[in-house]
């Protein structure tokens, strides 16, 4: 007789209970048909924490090992197999609370064998010494148990009666019911109902979707002529005018494909009062199941059906987007046990009623640092607030506020006043357009939490994917960020380091734009732009229109003082304003890069400290030398070399000292302070990082023109790095400029943002002028000796800082300008400092 | 760097024989950071002046030092003055060039060596940290008459003032070997700079230049110091390297550990203060004052946010009472000297138990600080912006939510008793506000009402009519419904 194969269901994420007596083939079956990985094994673990699978004293401490590895497996969302005899009672009963602990289904398969089967392999493996009547107590345990697995809560028990079955097993996975991760939209998320039939047509109207009716008029179905799908958060019923009209539409667009829908607490109460448990009939419920009474029994039987069969929350677009009634926290998203269900019905609430006697909720999104956004309804809110990527989109329509709902992906609110109040709502509910009081979730938006930011750190972007934060290099960043960097909710870009070109061999130097052209061209970018770099202190500036904002260094801090500060900001916002540029950009604020000038305004005891004292004490030691050799040679003694080489040193340090002292010059409050901006990193809701560098240029002269005193324009060209004529009147102007001590320039993509051949190319390389360079590598790096080992640089670290760098800053500017809570802005923010402190050779 | 060392004893020429190196050549001695290059600008009967002047190879300096890898270093190693200013490294060059001559050791002239010879040393760029000064005071007792100017840093700009370098002459009636042994020993100590060179043999080095004069100096314990120099802990070095990236000396980001500017100066200056005689030192009185707050609140559990250095962990500790103490501080070193200085390696296991130290920053929520009994805050929030003041009362009160919190603060309206405080200065520099007593109130007042504690305001240290006492302490205790919930 040849049976089919007998299929076991199992859930995409569980925990998998294999139960049998010793010698049932538990580990055979597991091998079969699960991966190595996913099975631990009581067995193996005993080997780890004993050296013997044998040991049975070890148990207790196996137990603990595999209960540990499968609580990590599960928390990471990991199916798990248990391969133990689980034939008692208490050994599965901890193993159900383990996968209840991680939100996650339980499974019971029992390979049920005959006993003399079991004697008969057990006989087979020497390294196994069972006392006779060991299995024929398994057996009897086993034998006892097996009728009540799912009592002791198993959702799914899967008996295999003897070897032949076991033979015939084929594992299937069952996709959670939540998952609906392939959906990807376009979603339009309604906020709750409440039976507000009328407005709910109207928005469905204002959503776009064209409405269907039956022969009596009434609403049974809307579909959008561009396939978007609305998706209801739940609460269809109780309190307002047509809770049965609002359900008939409802449950016909989702019957047609055409919606989803969640449950609320309302529906969850609707069933259990259709089902005549004994419910409470209050808050809104008498309504709703008087209007039903007008309804025939088939709709009611509909409507019961409906509403129990909704899945507790959903899980859709990729991971991206959860829809829950009552909101969902990160844990739980994609799981499945009563209390995903309870939280994203009834969210998660303290336990206190507040002074109206309602629930006081747990305000679960202020602490909510899930990477899927969160829709969800059941607590009306005068208008929808982003919290940490959260939005409630209940705005009371029912107690006389507005139906609202959230186009998504395209995040934009739709929504519609009521018609009237038609409940009175326990606690008042404010008018909406009235100024809403600060709830505690919005004010907790900007909370930081050191979990952010400290330990190793991993942190997504879109340009170079995971970028890794190293915990010693965090460690002295949040040391930083927290004593000297201005406040994270104004900290919202640091820039990024910059690589210079690859070394030259050109004789005498060490950096030449041929190098920098070569590399553009090798990554396949024909126009970059040659821009002037200014020697001084590079600056992020934010300028409100009102004349706020801040101007800090690369590390967070800020420049000036706060009087400074002010007024310094105050003539910007001037000079933006004056540009038009506030007008023109539709932003009320400008985040620009630039370099602050002169060196000496913000770095002028390390000006002093350093570089002028080795210049002192260079000018000072070298002509005594000379005068020391000089006299030397007078008398006769070969000292010729030596005092050639003095004479030569002597020069260098002139022209080092030379150098610093072009970027120095005296500064009396705004007096002699210029900004030179070279980028608007963002304005309002957007990102210029795609914009070309000319347009960038652009903008900065026009605000040297509105401020000539205090803004300074960019000197740039552009150049073809495919035609030599083009390169060569970019060098002949890079050396004209850097032959006085000019430090150089910088050479980029003229596009700004470039992909290459190997993901996004550099955004920038410093070509830094051979004069300069003395104050890098030292007054007479140029000596042939030391240029030749000076030579042998690398730079593949710091290309790759600066990319991941660069990364991180966009990234962070990307989530600012989508809106997404401090904390991910602030992130990215971190992460660019913490990687500052990486150790990479300071003179690239 | 460039040493000249002249003689007019006649005949001058002897010093040749002195330092067993002949007038008539120019020599080369090559040492580990470049090579030493001996030469005489002029040698006659009356005069002679034998020249050392070191070229160091500034690109072999780093390597060496950082075994061969350019990652890591600051890029103050790579420029500076080391190649030009006179430092430890002319002193090794001096000690090897002339060793015999060091240990007063001459075949051709031996009688010579314990002659006091009439001596010039002309240094044109000593590396002197504290300036002609500091100079004088080492080296005059030893027998110099010294000359010593200051080198401007850059003349184009009069209003930096001088250098650290100075154009040192000194002349006297020495023995030659001392007059070296002298030089070996004040270079480094003058510079008083990090050297990469400080082993465990430096002590006995110190040793042997110093024998006959050092243990008489005046100033015998900071030459001491400043001989053995400063160790660099691993842990600064990505301070330094952000510094650097904000074109800042280390020191400005790196101060954690720094004494409050008030107490530099001595017993009678800020952070002291005497009464009847018996001083007790300021940050004693605080200790005293929380320990109270503390045992009144009945407090087991405590944590100290801003522990810096754990000072008031070691009076935590000290107390059985206490069942778990947590030290938290936002710096990395400031933790590590914490540990250090609580031998935490050494405790044994019950102590070791109790006590926790954490990295955190105050202005972020840190579940770990949630449910203790007490929270201190000892002389910290002063060290914030005040715009950060928010972030520290949400992350403390709202956050952590401790039943007791202690803060202590300034009194800036005391400052004014401090001798030796400037007018407006504060009492550290890294203070950013001091509160005066109706501030202090009114903040501790507001966070009251916001977060549910009660507040009792104290005053630690001597109680002045006028302007009360130098440490305000406000007691925060949670409301009973607070408690429930």
């Amino acid at each position: 007789m040849t049976a089919g194969p007998r299929t076991v269901v199992v859930p995409e994420l569980s925990l998998v209970v294999l139960i049998g007596v010793s010698g049932s083939g538990k580990s055979t079956f597991a091998r079969r048909h699960f991966a190595p990985t996913q099975v631990l094994s009581s067995d193996s673990c005993r080997g780890l924490v004993a050296d013997d699978e044998n040991d049975q004293s070890a148990t207790p401490a196996a137990f603990a090992l595999l209960h540990h590895i499968a609580g990590i497996r599960l928390r990471g969302g990991r199916l798990t197999v248990v391969d133990a005899t689980n034939v008692k009672a208490e050994d599965r009963a901890s193993l159900v609370r383990l996968a209840r602990e991680h939100d996650v289904l339980p499974v019971a398969i029992v390979l049920d064998v005959p006993e003399s089967e079991c004697l008969a392999r057990n006989a087979l493996r020497p390294d196994r010494d069972l006392a006779p009547g060991v299995i024929r107590r398994q057996r009897a345990d086993l034998r006892r148990g097996l009728r009540g697995l799912g009592r002791e809560g198993f959702r799914k028990v899967h008996v295999l009666d003897g070897t032949e079955e076991i033979e015939r097993a084929v594992v299937t996975y069952e996709k959670q019911y939540n998952d609906r991760r392939e959906d990807t939209g376009p979603f339009d998320v309604v906020g709750d109902v409440h039976g507000c039939r009328a407005e709910l047509e109207e928005l469905l109207g204002a959503l776009g979707y064209d409405l269907r009716r039956d022969e009596q008029g009434r609403a049974v179905d809307a579909d959008h002529p561009a396939g978007r799908r609305a998706v209801f958060v739940g609460d269809l019923v109780d309190r307002g005018p047509d809770s049965p009209g609002v359900l008939r539409l409802v449950m016909g667009m989702v019957a047609a494909g055409h919606a989803l829908c969640v449950p609320g607490n309302h529906e969850d109460k609707l069933v259990r009062a259709l089902r005549g448990r004994n419910v409470q009939v209050t808050h809104g419920l008498e309504r709703t199941l008087a209007q039903l009474e007008a309804e025939d029994e088939g709709f009611r039987r509909e409507v019961e059906a409906f509403c129990s069969g909704l899945v507790s929350h959903y899980v859709l677009d990729g991971g991206a987007l959860v829809v829950a009634h009552a909101g969902l926290e990160e844990s739980l998203q994609g799981r499945s046990s009563a209390r995903v269900r309870d939280f994203a019905l009834y969210g998660e609430t303290t336990g206190e009623t507040d002074e109206f006697g309602l629930p006081v909720r747990h305000p679960w999104a202020t602490r909510y640092h899930g990477r899927a956004t969160v829709l969800y309804g059941h607590t009306p809110v005068p208008t929808p607030e982003w919290v940490n990527n959260t939005l409630c989109l209940d705005t009371g329509c029912v107690f006389g506020g507005r139906l609202t709902a959230l186009r998504y992906p395209e995040r934009e609110l739709v929504g519609v006043a009521a018609r009237q109040v038609y409940y009175e709502p326990a606690r008042p509910f404010p008018p909406a357009g009235e100024a809403a009081p600060l709830t505690e979730a919005r004010r907790r938006d900007d909370v930081l939490d050191v979990e952010d930011v400290l330990g190793k750190r991993v942190v997504e972007t879109r340009l170079a994917g995971r970028v890794t934060v190293r915990e010693e290099n965090a460690a002295a960043a949040i040391e930083v960020m927290s004593r000297f960097a201005v406040a994270p909710e104004q900290l919202l870009h640091l820039p990024p380091t910059m690589s210079p070109s690859a070394t030259s061999t050109r004789p005498g130097l060490l950096e030449h734009p041929a190098e920098a052209f070569a590399y553009y061209r090798t990554e396949g970018v024909a126009e970059v732009v040659c821009q002037e770099k200014h020697m001084g202190s590079r600056a992020v500036a934010l300028v409100r229109r009102d004349g706020s904002g801040v101007l800090h260094t690369r590390t967070g801090r800020s420049c000036f003082g706060p009087g400074l500060t002010a007024a310094f900001l105050a003539r910007l916002g001037d000079a933006v304003d004056g540009a038009g540029l506030f007008a023109e950009l539709g932003t009320d604020w400008v985040l620009l890069d630039a370099e602050l000038l002169p060196w000496s305004a913000k770095a002028g005891d390390l000006i002093r400290s350093q570089y002028a004292a080795v210049g002192a004490a260079a000018r000072t030691a070298l002509p005594a030398a000379v005068s020391a050799l000089e006299q030397a040679a007078a008398r006769g003694l070969e000292v010729a070399d030596l005092l050639d080489r003095q004479r030569r040193r002597t020069a260098d340090a002139e022209g080092f000292t030379g150098v610093y002292r072009r970027y120095c010059w005296p500064t009396d409050g705004l007096t002699g302070v210029a900004l030179a901006p070279f980028q608007l990193l963002a304005t309002a809701g957007t990102t210029h990082a795609d914009r070309p560098h000319a347009w960038h240029l652009a903008l900065a002269d026009r605000l040297a023109e509105a401020d000539p005193e205090l803004v300074r324009g960019t000197r740039w060209l552009p150049v073809d790095v495919t035609d030599p004529a083009s390169e060569a009147g970019a060098t002949a102007w890079w050396e004209e400029m850097t032959a006085t001590g000019g430090e150089g320039m910088v050479v980029k993509p003229a596009g700004n943002l470039t992909r290459g051949r190997r993901g996004v190319v550099q955004p920038g390389l410093k070509v830094r002028g051979r004069e300069y360079l003395r104050l890098v590598y030292g007054p007479d790096y140029t000596e042939p000796q030391h240029l030749e080992r000076l030579r042998e640089r690398s730079l593949g670290r710091k290309r790759g800082l600066a990319l991941r760098e660069y990364a991180l800053g966009l990234e962070g500017l990307e989530r600012l300008a989508r809106g997404e809570p401090l904390w991910r802005v602030h992130e990215c923010v971190f992460a660019v400092l913490a990687l500052e402190s990486e150790p990479v050779d300071p003179r690239l | 760097m460039l040493v000249t060392l002249s003689t007019t004893h006649v005949p001058a020429t002897d010093l040749g024989f002195l330092l067993h190196k002949n007038p008539a050549r120019a020599q080369q001695v090559e040492v580990s950071t470049g090579t030493a290059h001996v030469f005489y600008p002029e040698a006659d009967e009356h005069r002679c002046t034998v020249a050392l002047l070191l070229e160091v190879d500034p690109i072999g300096l780093v390597r060496s030092a950082r075994a061969g890898s350019a990652e890591g270093a600051a890029l103050a190693q790579y420029v500076n003055d080391r190649p030009y200013a006179a430092s430890s490294l002319l002193a090794v060059a001096l000690g090897k060039a002339f060793a015999s001559a060091r240990r007063g050791v001459s075949r051709e002239r031996p009688a010579l060596v314990d002659v006091a010879l009439p001596l010039e040393v002309h240094v044109p760029a000593l590396s002197c940290r504290g300036g002609v000064d500091v100079a004088h005071r080492f080296l005059a007792p030893l027998g110099w008459r010294v000359e010593a100017t200051a080198v401007p840093l850059d003349e184009t700009f009069p209003e930096w003032g001088d250098s650290r370098y100075v154009d040192l002459r000194l002349t006297g009636e020495l023995r030659l070997a001392d007059a070296l042994n002298h030089l070996y020993v004040a270079l480094p100590v003058l510079d008083d700079a990090r050297h990469h060179w400080i082993g465990t043999d430096e002590i006995d080095k110190l040793l042997r230049a110093g024998s006959g004069w050092l243990a008489t100096h005046p100033d015998r314990d900071l030459i001491t110091r400043r001989y053995l120099g400063h160790r660099t802990a691993l842990a600064r070095r990505a301070i330094e390297r952000l510094a650097e990236v904000d074109d800042a000396a280390p020191e400005a980001l790196d101060d954690a550990t720094a004494p409050p500017v008030a107490a530099a100066g001595g017993p009678r200056t800020a952070e002291h203060e005497e009464d009847a005689g018996r001083p007790v030192p300021l940050a004693l009185q605080r200790h005293g004052a929380v320990l109270a707050a503390l045992r009144s609140a009945g407090a087991q559990r405590v944590v100290d946010l801003g522990c810096g250095a754990g000072a008031f962990l070691q009076a935590l500790l000290a107390e059985s009472a206490f069942t778990e103490v947590v030290g938290v501080d936002v710096s990395a070193r400031a933790l590590e000297v914490a540990a250090r200085r609580l031998r935490l390696d050494r405790l044994p296991e019950r102590q070791r138990a109790r006590i926790r130290l954490l990295q955190s920053g105050l202005t972020y929520t840190d579940a770990r600080l949630r449910g203790y009994d007490a929270a201190v805050l000892m002389e910290v929030v002063e060290h914030l912006d005040p715009d950060r003041l928010p972030a520290l009362e949400h992350a403390v009160f709202g956050a952590a939510a401790p039943t007791t919190v202690v803060v202590t603060t300034p009194n800036v309206e005391y400052n004014v008793r401090f001798e030796g405080l400037a007018a407006g200065a504060f009492r550290h520099r890294d203070h950013r506000f001091e509160w005066t007593r109706q501030e202090f109130a009114g903040w501790a007042a507001a966070v009251g009402e916001r977060h549910g504690y009660a507040v009792r305001l104290l005053g630690v240290g001597d109680d002045d009519p006028e302007v009360g006492t130098p440490t305000q302490l406000a007691v925060f205790t949670r409301r009973a419904a607070e408690v429930a919930a």
